[in-house]
Order: C-alpha cells, then sequence, then structure tokens
C-alpha cells in the first residue's frame, strides 16, 4: 500500500466525517441566525432523531426507507415543541438566561433520555443496502461514506434555494438581519422562528440517521459530542451562514483525519483539536471563514 | 444605608448560627453527614466563584470544571505522600522535579488557587473580550482541553490511571473555612470601588467603557478571581476525596455549580450560599427516585437517572419563572 | 429569602433527622455499583448476579441478609457519598463494588477509616486494593490480564508484530496496553515489536484515522481493549477498510452489545475474560449457572459471575468467622484460601487479589466461544 493510497484513504475518511458534521452544523446555524441562541440542546435533538429512528425500525412494521423520511419530521415537531417551552418565554430576556435555560433543556433530554432508552448502548439497525464496503484501488470506502456528502450537498442545495428563493426564507433573512424592523413589516416572528427549529431539528435527525448509520451505536449522550464540533464547525464557517456551516464541517472534519494522520503521536489530543481550532479562529477571525462582520449591537 | 447596615447585622447572626450549627454537626453527627456537609461548603465556594464570573460580572464561562481540575491536580500532586507517588506513576515514572515534594494543606490549596487564577488569567487575557454565547463555548473548549491535556500527559498527572492515596485534610472546618473566606471576600469586593465596575460591565458594557472603567482590566480580574476560587474548591475536593482523574472534570460537573448559580440567583451571595446547602443536600436526598420504594403494597420499581431529570426540571422552571428576575433582583448586592 | 430559609430549615431536618434505630437482626450488605452513566451495562450485570447469589443464600449464621444497592452514577464523587450512604444510615457489615477501577477507588480511603471492608467484583486497576487493607476483590489484575493475551498472541497466533490502539481516558485500557506491550516486547525478543500505538478518547465515534495509521504499518494482530460499545465501532471500521488481522481485547467486550453493535465485523475477536458459560471451572460454576439461566432464561456473563462470587465469599467468611462483625469479615478475607467460586478457585494474596486463572474467549457466529484457560504463574 503506497503512500498515495494511504493519503487518499484519510482523504476519504474525513470527507465522510465531515459531511456529517456539516450537516449537524446546518441546524445550528440556522437557529443562531435567526434567534442569536447556542442551541445547546441541538446535539441532543439529534440524539432524539437516531432513537426515534430506531424505535421505528424496530417496532413498526414500516420499511426502513419510509422510516428514515418519517422520524426527522417527528424530530422537527419535537425541535418546535422545545423552542415554544423553553425559548419563547424568554425572548426577551438577557441572553444570559435563554443561554441557561438551552444548557438546562440539553441536561433535560439527556437525562430523560437515560430515563426513557436507558443507559446501555444499542445497536442501530443498519440496513444491509447501506452497509457495503466499495473498493477503489488501496481505499476501501462504506457505502454510507458516499452517500453522506451527497445528501448533505443536496440539502445544502435546497436549503439555499429555500432561503433565496422563497417567501418564507426572505422572511427568515430579514428576521436574521433585524428581528423589531422584521415584526414590523408584518412578519409571523412566531411563525418563522418554529419552521426554523423545525428544519433545524429535522436536519439534525437527518444527520443522526447518517451518523447511526456510519457508527451504528446509540447512547442517550451521543449527541454531546458531534453537537459541540458541529456547533465548532458552524462557528469556524462563519455562524450564520449556511454554506459557511458545511464549509466549517469539511474543514473539522478533515482536520481531525489529517491531525491523525500526519501527527500520530498526537492521537491522544485528537479530541481538543476542535476546541484549539475554534479558540483560534474566534480570536482571530471571529466572524468565521465565510461569514458577515459581526457588528456589536448597541 | 440603613438597609445596608441591617442587613450587615442579619449576616453576622447567620454566620454565627451557621458556626454554632456546623460545631454541632460535627459533634453529632455521622460521618456520611458530616461529609455532605463538608461537601456543600466546597460547592458553596465553587457556586460563589462562578457567580462572581457570570452572576457579577456577566460573563457566561463554562470553563469552572478546568479550573477545578487544575486545582486538583495541584493539591494532589503537592500534599502526596513520597512513597506514595511511587506507587501510583507506576507506569511512567512522575516527572523529577514533582517526585520529592510534600507540602502541607494550606500551602498546597494556595498554590491550588494562584496556579488556577494564573491559568484563569492566561485564558481569559484572550477570550474575554468574546461576547455572551461564544465567551461560553470558547471557556467550555478550555475546560475540555485541559481534560485532554491532563488524561495525555502521564507523567505530570498519572493520566487516566488517576491519583489515589491524596491526603484526607478536608474537613467539615476547612470547606467551611474556605467558603466563609470566600463569602467575606467576595461581600469586600463587591463592596468596593472593583464590584461596583463588575456590575457596571454586567448592566451596560458600552456605558461602563464611556465611565471610563477598563473592561479588559476587570474582566481579567473578575475571570482570574473566579478561576482562584474555583482552584482552591478543586484541592479541596481531591483532599475530600482521596483521589482524581481527569473524567471527574467533564461538563456535567460545571453543570452542577450553574445549577446551584441560577438557583441562588445570579449576583447574589447569600442565595448562592444557601442555594449550595440545598442542592448539595437535596442530590443525596432525592437518592430515593432512583431507588426502589417499598410502599407495604405495592413496590415500585426505582428508574436510575430520575434524580437528574428531576434537577434539570427544576433548573429550566426557575429560568423560565424568574426570566428577568434571575439577574434583576440582585441588583443590589 | 425567609422561604427559602424555612425550605432549608425542612430538608435539613428531613434528611439528618437521626434514623429511627431498631436492633435488627438482619444483615446488611452494601452494593454500589454504577447503574446509570457510562459504565451502567457493568453495573447492571454485576448487580443481577449479586441478586441472584442473595436468592440462592439469602441468610447466614441463621440470620437474614439483606443487600442495598445504590447508584454512583459513574462518578467519583457520587461514589464516594454513597458508600459513606452505606455505611453510615444502612450500617452495612461489608460493601460490594464497583464496577470501573476509579470508582471503586473513590470508595478506598472511606472503608479504610470506617473499617468496613469492601470487596471489589471486576476493577481491575492494580490501585484499588494497594496500601488498603480493607480493599479486597475477587478477579484478577491488569498485570496478568495483558501478559496472557500478548502470550496467546504470540504462541498461539504466532504473531510478530502488534499495533496497539488504546483508550487513553479509561485506566482500565491504559493499563492493560501497558502490560500488553511490556510481555509482547518481551516475548517477542523484538523492542520493535509493537509497531503502532494509538490513542482514542471514551465517547470517540470514528476511529478511521487511527486504523489508517495501523493498516499503513501491516501489524500480524491488534490489541484494542476499551469499552465494548467503541471497541464494537473500531472493529467494524477496521473491516471496512480492509484491515482483515485479529483483534484481542480484555474483559470489558464480553457483553451482548459488543456483538450487536459490531455485527459480522467482531467475529473472531479474542479477548481474556474472568469465566465462560461454556467451560465450568468449579461446582460452583454449574450452581450458578443453572440458577441464572432459570433467572434471567439467558446465558451468564462474566460480571454476574464475579458480583456472585463477591456476595459468596463474604458470606463464606462470615459462616468461618461465626460472625458478622465487620473487623471479624476483614480479617477472614485477609486469610482466604481456596474459596470454591463460580469463576474459578480464589485466593488472596497480601494485596487482597485474586490470584486465578484467566479464560480466553472468541467471538464466532455471532456467541462467545471457549477457547482456553490461562493458570497464574
Amino acid at each position: 500500500m503506497g503512500d498515495l493510497s494511504i493519503f487518499l484513504q484519510h482523504l476519504a475518511n474525513g470527507v465522510s466525517l465531515g459531511s456529517l458534521y456539516a450537516l449537524i452544523a446546518i441546524g445550528y446555524t440556522m437557529v443562531y441566525g435567526i434567534l442569536r441562541l447556542i442551541n445547546f440542546a441541538h446535539g441532543d435533538i439529534f440524539m432524539l432523531g437516531v432513537y426515534i429512528t430506531f424505535y421505528g425500525i424496530l417496532y413498526t412494521p414500516l420499511p426502513w426507507w419510509l422510516v428514515f423520511l418519517i422520524a426527522p419530521a417527528i424530530t422537527g415537531c419535537i425541535g418546535i415543541l422545545l423552542e415554544i417551552t423553553a425559548y419563547k418565554p424568554l425572548r426577551e430576556s438577557p441572553r444570559i438566561t435563554i443561554l441557561i435555560s438551552a444548557i438546562g433543556a440539553s441536561f433535560l433530554l439527556q437525562n430523560l433520555g437515560i430515563v426513557i432508552f436507558g443507559g446501555r448502548p444499542r445497536a442501530f439497525p443498519v440496513p444491509k443496502l447501506l452497509n457495503q464496503v466499495v473498493r477503489l484501488g488501496g481505499v476501501s470506502i462504506n457505502i454510507v461514506a458516499f452517500i453522506i456528502p451527497i445528501i448533505t450537498v443536496l440539502l445544502l442545495m435546497g436549503l439555499n434555494y429555500f432561503i433565496n428563493k422563497t417567501k418564507t426564507g426572505m422572511a427568515m433573512r430579514a428576521l436574521a438581519k433585524d428581528y423589531d424592523t422584521a415584526s414590523l413589516m408584518g412578519i409571523d416572528i412566531n411563525r418563522i422562528i418554529s419552521i426554523t427549529f423545525f428544519l433545524g431539528s429535522l436536519l439534525a435527525a437527518v444527520g443522526g440517521i447518517m451518523w447511526g448509520v456510519r457508527y451504528p451505536q446509540l447512547m442517550p449522550l451521543m449527541g454531546t459530542m458531534p453537537g459541540l464540533k458541529s456547533f465548532i464547525a458552524a462557528v469556524i464557517g462563519g455562524i450564520g451562514n449556511i454554506t459557511g456551516a458545511v464549509t466549517g464541517g469539511f474543514i473539522l472534519g478533515l482536520g481531525e483525519i489529517m491531525l491523525v494522520a500526519l501527527l500520530p503521536r498526537l492521537t491522544g489530543y485528537r479530541d481538543a483539536f476542535a476546541f484549539v481550532l475554534l479558540i483560534i479562529i474566534l480570536l482571530v477571525k471571529p466572524s468565521g471563514i465565510m461569514g458577515d462582520k459581526i457588528t456589536e449591537k448597541v | 444605608m440603613k438597609i445596608k447596615e441591617k442587613s450587615s447585622v442579619t449576616l453576622l447572626i447567620l454566620l454565627a448560627l451557621t458556626i454554632v450549627g456546623l460545631f454541632l454537626a460535627n459533634k453529632f453527627l455521622d460521618s456520611y453527614k458530616i461529609r455532605i456537609i463538608t461537601l456543600s461548603g466546597i460547592y458553596i465556594t465553587l457556586g460563589l466563584s462562578m457567580n462572581l464570573i457570570n452572576g457579577f460580572t456577566g460573563m457566561f464561562s463554562l470553563g469552572h470544571a478546568g479550573f477545578m481540575a487544575i486545582g486538583a491536580y495541584t493539591v494532589g500532586i503537592l500534599t502526596m505522600p513520597i512513597p506514595m507517588k511511587e506507587m501510583n506513576f507506576f507506569m511512567q515514572p512522575i516527572a523529577p522535579f514533582l517526585a520529592n515534594v510534600e507540602w502541607g494543606f494550606l500551602p498546597a490549596l494556595l498554590a491550588a488557587g494562584i496556579i488556577a487564577g494564573l491559568a484563569g488569567f492566561v485564558i481569559g487575557a484572550p477570550v474575554l473580550r468574546l461576547t455572551d454565547d461564544y465567551l461560553a463555548i470558547a471557556t467550555l473548549g478550555f475546560a475540555e482541553i485541559i481534560r485532554v491535556v491532563f488524561t495525555n500527559t502521564q507523567s505530570l498527572t498519572n493520566g487516566a490511571l488517576g491519583l489515589k492515596g491524596i491526603p484526607n485534610y478536608t474537613n467539615i472546618w476547612w470547606s467551611w473555612g474556605i467558603a466563609f473566606v470566600t463569602i467575606w471576600f467576595m461581600t469586600v469586593l463587591m463592596k468596593g470601588s472593583y464590584g461596583k465596575a463588575f456590575l457596571a460591565i454586567r448592566e451596560d458594557e458600552v456605558a461602563a467603557r464611556s465611565m471610563g472603567i477598563n473592561l479588559f482590566k476587570h474582566k481579567v480580574m473578575s475571570f482570574s478571581f473566579g478561576s482562584f476560587f474555583a482552584g482552591v474548591a478543586g484541592g479541596l475536593l481531591a483532599a475530600l476525596l482521596g483521589t482524581i482523574d481527569p473524567n471527574m472534570f467533564r461538563i456535567s460537573l460545571t453543570f452542577n455549580i450553574l445549577l446551584i448559580v441560577v438557583l441562588g440567583g445570579l449576583g447574589n451571595i447569600v442565595g448562592t450560599a444557601v442555594s449550595a446547602l440545598v442542592v448539595t443536600i437535596m442530590m443525596e436526598a432525592l437518592r430515593f427516585l432512583d431507588e426502589s420504594i417499598n410502599l407495604g403494597f405495592i413496590q415500585l420499581k426505582g428508574i436510575p437517572g430520575m434524580r437528574m431529570v428531576v434537577f434539570s426540571v427544576i433548573l429550566i422552571a426557575v429560568v423560565l419563572i424568574r426570566r428577568e428576575g434571575a439577574l434583576r433582583k440582585a441588583k443590589r448586592v | 429569602m425567609k422561604r427559602t430559609l424555612g425550605l432549608l430549615l425542612l430538608v435539613l431536618v428531613l434528611t439528618l433527622a437521626p434514623q429511627v434505630g431498631y436492633a435488627d437482626e438482619v444483615i446488611k450488605i452494601g452494593v454500589f455499583e454504577p447503574m446509570t452513566g457510562a459504565n451502567a451495562a457493568g453495573g447492571e450485570m454485576t448487580v443481577e448476579g449479586i441478586e441472584l447469589a442473595l436468592e440462592i443464600k439469602g441468610e447466614v449464621l441463621g440470620r437474614k441478609v439483606e443487600i442495598i444497592v445504590v447508584d454512583n452514577k459513574s462518578d467519583k464523587v457520587e461514589s464516594a457519598n454513597a458508600v459513606s450512604r452505606l455505611i453510615e444510615k444502612d450500617k452495612v457489615v461489608a460493601i460490594i463494588g464497583s464496577y470501573g477501577s476509579s470508582l471503586s477507588m473513590a470508595a478506598g480511603d472511606i472503608v479504610k477509616k470506617a473499617e468496613v471492608p469492601a470487596v471489589g467484583c471486576s476493577p481491575t486497576n492494580p490501585l484499588v486494593t494497594l496500601n488498603n487493607d480493607y480493599y479486597f476483590r475477587v478477579c484478577f489484575i491488569d498485570p496478568f490480564q495483558g501478559t496472557v493475551m500478548a502470550r496467546y498472541a504470540v504462541n498461539e497466533l504466532g504473531a510478530k508484530t502488534a499495533a496497539v490502539i488504546q483508550d487513553v481516558t479509561q485506566d482500565y485500557s491504559v493499563g492493560l496496553s501497558k502490560y500488553f506491550i511490556d510481555a509482547f516486547r518481551e516475548l517477542t525478543g523484538d523492542k520493535n515489536s509493537i509497531v503502532e500505538l494509538s490513542s482514542y478518547n471514551t465517547g470517540d465515534q470514528d476511529f478511521t484515522a487511527q486504523l489508517t495509521n495501523v493498516k499503513n504499518k501491516k501489524p500480524d494482530i491488534i490489541f484494542a481493549p476499551g469499552n465494548y460499545g467503541e471497541s464494537a465501532l473500531l472493529i467494524r471500521q477496521a473491516r471496512d477498510l480492509g484491515i482483515d488481522v485479529p483483534f484481542l481485547g480484555g474483559d470489558t467486550w464480553e457483553a451482548p452489545e459488543f456483538l450487536s453493535i459490531g455485527g459480522d465485523a467482531v467475529e473472531g475477536a479474542v479477548f481474556s475474560t474472568h469465566f465462560t458459560a461454556e467451560a465450568p471451572v468449579t461446582s460452583e460454576s454449574g450452581v450458578f449457572l443453572a440458577a441464572y439461566r432459570n433467572k434471567f432464561g439467558k446465558e451468564a456473563n462474566a460480571f454476574a459471575a464475579l458480583g456472585y462470587d463477591a456476595y459468596m465469599l463474604i458470606l463464606d467468611v462470615m459462616e468461618k468467622a461465626g460472625s458478622a462483625d465487620s473487623q471479624a469479615i476483614r480479617d477472614g478475607l485477609a486469610e482466604v484460601k481456596g474459596f470454591v467460586g463460580a469463576t474459578g478457585v480464589i485466593n488472596l494474596d497480601e494485596n487482597g487479589d485474586a490470584v486465578k486463572s484467566a479464560v480466553i474467549n472468541k467471538v464466532d457466529g455471532g456467541k462467545f466461544i471457549y477457547l482456553t484457560t490461562v493458570e497464574p504463574d
């Protein structure tokens, strides 16, 4: 096995991991763009999405592909519910208050997960069709690793169309730009925020399902790390910017893999990499690589 | 002015009562209950140190677990008897400059605070210009980085194996003594000009700056003080447990402290102390939720994890009910 | 403020009020195990074994035995509190636990000070019993387990080179790796026989980068001790990457989830453990296995067996001492020789560690199949 094929293998691994981060980061960035809120519970919504799919496949007669379509929609509704209970009453409150509520919601979902689903890990039922390995020369790629980037890019294109070309999308952008003016212009803020949470949570669930197929282990705490890393991806790309979030996801995924590839002695530090990258970005270019310049609201 | 005097008299009475209470507790209660009360003392210090940063200065830091880890390891390594060190570091020998060190508890605690405070300074200086949520995630990131580093530096921290055999210096007097010192320090600090500046920054950064308050200096100061006390509390915890490892210092630890701060009221000193006590005791008192309950006629199977669900619900409920109040109520300290 | 204080007082009175004591004839044994959190599965399996043992032998010295199980949440602070509570509030005479060495260590100082003996079921870190006259365990320790797998790799598989992938956040994994590496180097007589040492963190799910590095080094075998969940994912990804050399691991792999998460990929994985249902080592094994099957309707695992043994050992010691006094139990435990347990004949050495044989299992056809038994030196 030559150096080139090793490098290509690492590259393939990085793209596959990165596209997963990207998928989850989109939801993060959408919510942040509109509410200026780090939805700490996003990772746990992701977890719920995987569990819903898990139970859907095992305990309903539906075929797996149908569950893959329905579960994200259900998760989206849970997202709306979350916003209405934990965030909506606090819309006029100081930012810290909402942030605390978000952290509380995150821990509530995790602990509910432990109580309802049990603390032991479960195996995600991977459909046979998606569990195949393709070998190209010296490079082995699981077929999911092919599918995920494609889904990510397709969703990105769809979302970009939605946001730029539809009326609702325009309302979203207006809301993100200027909350007060948007409401004066007669935009139904509650509806737009609900839609945002629905879409964000739906995407988290799609990311979750893909995650489950790729890494078929379910745990109530499984959302924490992917959640944090996706948030970091969103920041790297410029938070609030959907294309940026996807870019950031790829950068983070590739970076993590390449760190191990190039500096194998540092594998133990791999989990710190994302945070180091985050802090560097925050210090050097807080608006992210694709973000607009953040103007401090006075 | 009158209100202030009155409240300080109340405080003194409260202090005297608490000391008498502690004395009685130490004399008559069993070691389990004493342990819980000792732990409460540590949580008071932790709650206050976080409150200084989050409540008084209005920065949102989630890095507490990291500073506690620094303090805990400092105390652990410095106070551990030399032969015990050799036993602990059986996989990879301890770094030579630490091998023959054995300090007393007080100097070790001070060192824990100072090193944690310095770390707070080094970390705080660059990131404190970030705003709310960015700061939260950056400090959380730092805590994670500290944990990862401690896991990997075996000759310094013994890595994942953790440290065992740290002398159990922490007792009810140490933990509550430090808690009182912290309360006293916070009260004095907040009454002085620094405290006024912190509050001004919390209320309105831009206005504070135009009033001539050096934002950077005050923020870094508040952050370093907070880290100092977090480090001391971490050291107390290490000497209470006698054993530590990097996995103890995860985000869930920070969450516990945040819970205390929010329940006690952001920016409320007495409230934080009371809520630290209540939360620590409740954590134990609510154990029955996890266990099977035998009511005689019916046996309810306990659900492990129920306790934490209750605490998460309490946290959200408090935030929702107080809304603004969580911050505003304690405007006048 | 006043209301808060009132509430506080109420809570204080409720929790700190002296428990109404009555001279009871029941002998209480405390169990602290992780029922939630990262180690929940191990705790659950262990408690199953203890409960089974209680059902079989619920009486000693003519008195009833009661077990009190408390959750340590896989958390050190909680673990210390839990044990303290068992001793002071529940007045237990002896303690069993805990899965996870660090959780056991958090209890070490407390049992030592209170002079209540504790018996660990499966904590394999040497530090647990070290310098503590009140901590014992019914399992072997990491140095032995690591050596066993190195010997198996060299002698049975003819391995000349090995790669090690460790979970750097788990004392268990780091310890096993270290002993494996030492033994493997010694057995092969080649200092360069470990071609790669790679690390990951608990909770990681993507191991492709580490594995691609390993693949490049072409080792004969891969030693990857760690939690069963992470390990199963790791092996899955290795197979996807076309790595087809044998995977070796430790006792944590023995969990149904290792098989369900790993699927076809973990076929052929080999690991050391304390006990196997297939090769009953003692007469007691047979009793235990039948009872377990009867109660739970499935084959027993090593952790249940160890829980069972810890409980039975304590009762046996009480019987021999003719006393349910903590000190008597401790003294009895310090002299255990030839106790016939479900997991083998247990002798406790001067540290309080069990010296006994290890079993090597292999995954075959979606089941754990017994390969061989390795005796202690």
